[in-house]
């Protein structure tokens, strides 16, 4: 088998996630090559060959893919895909976008998020807003697979760096064109790399009141993550959404406060190893999965959390 | 402009589904269905391109049992102006959706296709992009705003770190995200003319297109439950099990 992952990064630094999919990969078995296809992103390839279980890595330099489009992305995989049994991508946003474009013009199913592997061509993936586990079995001769990256440990750095070689560019499509971001600064880990998470709901009551999340999360190293409600109201931006469509968290602790606990919610954080959750709502559906819960107003307590810490 | 919307019949979301006891699937019987909520996000966004004049004629579709009917009169309750009805018995997954929804923008050739980012029974995220792919055409994912202009159209789209723009070519496939617009309420008056537009109902061979399932489900089960957890008295029992039980922190 020779597996092909497509890398994340945004030519600096490596995302995340994509050893995770290399773990994955690992799992599958066979040959692992990786693909870095950005602009001025050598550094990140050199990155890449130290991760235990690559085999190769292939560098697209060229200045379509400085931005991820998803057009001129799908267009490089599909390039090499035919040398490969299996094309891996972490299920982040990512990933989601390109993958299934390169599925329909390999002509071949994707299998998305998958969360644990039981064969090179069976799958178990979360459905339902992780509800329902389904195994799924891959009879395409090319599988395409999107990674649930809480579901594998990252691979770890090796003592000898894997080859780098590169591959040519295919021609700008053309059809689509990046302007600007508008990204969220923090100095907070990332959501999905946190080790601690503290999450907001509609109970903040505002986005100021966030500050006493925040003042919790700074003890804790935590990361600061939000309901959909929470989002919605404008409290904090999209991008602290966890959730069954927002970010897919597993962190070693996940404090949930001011949250109802919808099932769209949960998806997205009831794999956490440690919830601990926060609601003056004796029945609120949260209470239902945490490990420990406090049934007080978040107002009080949390002052008091991070006093305490 | 013509646009093709494509919309979904699943579990309505409020529902905890429950797996079938002899593992093959999720019990559908007997529950309640509902348009996929993004789905219903871009079918709002048709009706509003199509109030503030970008947008002549909104054709919806949906690909499933007899009963998407249903589903396609509420989008036309909503201002559609005509459905067609792909109908299959059997499970579709998102390759074929792709190529039946490919079938049919080659027959109808609208200069946008709007859809839901993602249905949530199976959560696959996978038909826009797919069938942006089989036509060759510009893709918009996980989009919170749209605004076309011409021969494009500006993008907002929600990505990881925040937000993302672009300016993708028309024609163009773009999938919706929860904040692009919020649904309305479909009104009685509305349900009423809804049953007067016009639902064309054909079948995949007619449009040459083969949906036969390309991966097969071996089982479905619930994922393993949470052990049961415990109230605390305060904060300082909190802080003592997160130190001394749980050991987190
Ligand atoms: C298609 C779809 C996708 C969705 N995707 C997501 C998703 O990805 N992520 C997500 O989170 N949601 C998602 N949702 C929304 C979800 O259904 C819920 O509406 C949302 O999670 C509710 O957020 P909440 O718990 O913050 O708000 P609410 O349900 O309003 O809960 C607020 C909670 O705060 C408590 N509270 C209020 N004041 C205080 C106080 N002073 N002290 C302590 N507790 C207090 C209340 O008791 C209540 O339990 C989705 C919905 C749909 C239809
Ligand atoms: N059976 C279907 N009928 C109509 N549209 C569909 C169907 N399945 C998927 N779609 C469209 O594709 C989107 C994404 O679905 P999925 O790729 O299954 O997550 C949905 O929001 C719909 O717009």
């Amino acid at each position: 088998m020779a597996i092909l992952v497509i890398a994340e990064h945004d030519n600096q630094q490596l995302k995340t996630g994509v050893a995770n999919t290399i773990a994955a990969a690992a799992e599958i078995g066979g040959d692992i090559s990786v693909l870095v296809a950005g602009t001025g992103c050598a550094q990140v390839a050199a990155a890449v060959a130290k991760i235990t279980g690559v085999t190769k890595v292939l560098i697209a330099d060229a200045p379509q893919y400085a931005e991820s489009l998803a057009e001129n992305i799908a267009a490089l995989v599909v390039s090499i895909a035919k040398n490969y049994t299996h094309i891996l991508a972490p299920a982040t946003g990512f990933g989601k976008n390109f993958m299934p474009r390169v599925a329909a013009l390999l002509d071949v199913a994707q299998v998305s998020d998958i969360s644990a592997i039981v064969s090179p061509d069976t799958f178990v993936r979360p459905i339902y807003a992780g509800n329902v586990l389904s195994t799924v079995q891959s009879k395409d001769l090319i599988k395409v697979i999107t990674v649930r990256i809480t579901g594998f440990d990252a691979a770890g750095e090796s003592a000898s760096a894997a080859p780098i070689e590169n591959v040519p560019a295919v021609a700008d499509s053309g059809l689509s064109q990046f302007k600007g971001h508008e990204l969220t600064k923090s100095s907070r880990p990332e959501l999905t790399a946190a080790r601690v998470i503290v999450s907001g709901g509609r109970g903040m009551g505002s986005g100021e009141n966030f500050k006493l999340l925040e003042a919790l999360a700074d003890k804790l190293g935590a990361a600061v993550g939000a309901s959909r409600a929470a989002v919605d109201s404008g409290f904090v931006p999209n991008d602290y959404q966890v959730g069954q469509t927002g970010k897919i968290v597993a962190p070693e602790l996940y404090v949930a406060v001011g949250i109802s606990g919808a099932i769209q919610h949960l998806a997205g954080m009831k794999d956490s190893k440690v919830i601990v959750a926060i609601n003056k709502d004796a029945e609120a559906p949260i209470f239902q999965i945490a490990n420990y819960w406090l049934v007080e107003d978040l107002f009080k307590a949390v002052p008091e959390l991070t006093a305490a810490l | 402009m013509k646009v093709l919307v494509a919309i979904k019949r699943v579990v309505d979301p409020n529902i905890k589904v429950r797996v079938k006891t002899d593992g093959t699937g999720v019990e559908t019987a007997n529950v309640k269905m509902a348009m996929n909520p993004f789905c219903e996000i871009a079918v709002e966004q048709a009706v509003r391109m199509k109030e503030a004049g970008t947008v002549t004629e909104i054709v919806v579709v949906s690909i499933g049992v007899p009963q998407c009917q249903e589903t396609l009169r509420t989008a036309l309750a909503m201002g559609a102006d005509r459905a067609i009805l792909v109908e299959v018995a059997t499970e579709v997954q998102p390759l074929a959706v792709a190529k039946l929804l490919k079938a049919l923008v080659d027959r109808e050739q609208p200069g946008l296709v709007l859809m839901g980012k993602q249905a949530i029974d199976d959560d696959c995220n996978q038909s826009g992009q797919m069938l942006a792919g089989l036509l060759g055409w510009p893709q918009a994912t996980f989009i919170s705003k749209i605004e076309v202009a011409g021969d494009h159209a500006d993008i907002t789209r929600e990505v990881d770190g925040g937000l993302e723009n672009i300016t993708v070519k028309m024609p163009a496939v773009v999938t919706a995200d929860l904040r692009l617009n919020e649904p309305r309420y479909v009104t009685l008056p509305n349900i009423m003319k809804s049953k007067k537009k016009p639902l064309e109902n054909i079948k995949p061979d007619a449009l040459g297109v083969d949906v036969t399932p390309r991966l097969t489900t071996l089982k479905v089960e619930e994922p393993p439950k949470r052990g049961a957890g415990v109230k605390l008295a305060d904060v300082a029992e909190l802080v003592n099990k997160l130190k001394n039980e749980a050991k987190v922190i």
